[in-house]
């Protein structure tokens, strides 16, 4: 329990206590409470110790909670949408934590999330569920690198290479599908235009 | 060392920045003892996931263009020229088979082909 931070979406955090009251009432449950990583990790996210909870904006209790969850020595780190509702500067900020929070190695930071913006720069592996169901679960940069978006001309789509669609449109003017397959669609119609997808246009895909 | 990773590419992501390394090393951009960003930070500066950079890393060892220290990092490995003239001959190679078929296609006969590589050669001091 010692070796595992959370940061929950919705507010295990007493409204009516300052954080500096928080911060006793949690510290004290923690085996390897790091005062200093805390201190410096409320300086870097600009937070007033003394500040009761129940004013701080969306951003700053995200922003608290993670600073709690990082100052005693965790190992791995359990998020639910810890980014959600924060502005893209707010997010930078905390993905930059998290980046900094693995280093090297021996550090897991597992979340869920539906910004997947952030999953596209930030991710390793990724785990897509859909209706209590894993759809896919993919090193993220083998995905990218698999699923492309191909637009070309339909009657170059012979049945082995529609297979190799996740999802395609065709219509007058020509077809544009998601493969998980470009090296060999690449190979069977070099003339076809491709693109990178990101990963909401393949999750969407998938769907 | 310059890693671009180019979005419009269909060259996977592992592939790109293996070769941009192996030409970094083969330009003596990197020399033998040079250190390698660590894997964190490579991964975080071109946005790709830890898992490439590793792939990436190990592939290179394979080749015999780094050499890994556990704790320390990665580094160039101590000059195997051999190794480097073979893989710049090979890529001579490559742009030479490129180059016929580019001939061939516009109907440049070997004759053609060789007068101009003997007057480009004398030109390229």
């Amino acid at each position: 329990m010692d070796r595992l931070g959370v940061v929950f979406d919705e507010g295990y955090l007493y409204d009516s206590l300052s954080m500096h009251e928080m911060t006793e009432l949690v510290s004290g449950a923690y085996m390897h409470w790091d005062q200093a990583t805390y201190e410096d990790l409320m300086k870097r996210f600009d937070l007033v110790e003394q500040q009761r909870i129940a004013g701080l904006s969306k951003g700053m209790r995200m922003k608290y909670a993670l600073t709690l969850a990082l100052s005693h020595h965790a190992e791995l780190l359990i998020m639910d949408e810890p980014t959600s509702g924060l502005d893209p500067l707010v997010r930078k900020e905390v993905i930059e934590m998290l980046s900094q929070f693995l280093g090297d190695g021996g550090k897991g930071v597992f979340y869920s999330t539906h910004i997947t913006s952030d999953l596209d720069k930030f991710a390793d592996v990724l785990v897509f569920i859909h209706k209590g169901r894993i759809v896919f679960a993919k090193d993220k940069d083998k995905l990218l690198d698999t699923h492309y978006v191909v637009k070309g001309n339909p009657a170059d789509l012979t049945p082995e290479l529609r297979d190799l669609f996740v999802n395609l449109q065709v219509n007058d003017f020509g077809f544009k599908g998601l493969t998980r397959d470009v090296r060999r669609v690449k190979a069977a119609i070099p003339t076809a235009v491709f693109e990178r997808a990101n990963i909401e246009s393949i999750m969407l895909a998938y769907v | 060392m310059n890693v671009t990773i180019a979005n419009n590419s269909t060259v996977p992501l592992y592939q790109q920045i293996e070769d941009q390394v192996k030409a970094a090393i083969l330009k003596e951009e990197l020399r033998a003892g040079d250190p390698l960003p660590s894997i964190r930070q490579f991964a975080n500066d071109l946005q790709v996931s830890v898992l490439t950079i590793r792939r990436v890393y190990s592939d290179l060892e394979a080749e015999g263009f780094v050499v890994s220290q556990a704790g320390l990092g990665t580094f160039v490995a101590e000059s195997n020229l051999d190794l480097l003239l073979d893989a710049k001959r090979r890529a001579v190679e490559k742009k030479m088979v490129d180059l016929i078929k580019v001939a061939k296609s516009v109907k440049v006969t070997k004759k053609e082909l060789l007068e101009m590589m003997q007057i480009l050669y004398e030109e390229e001091r």
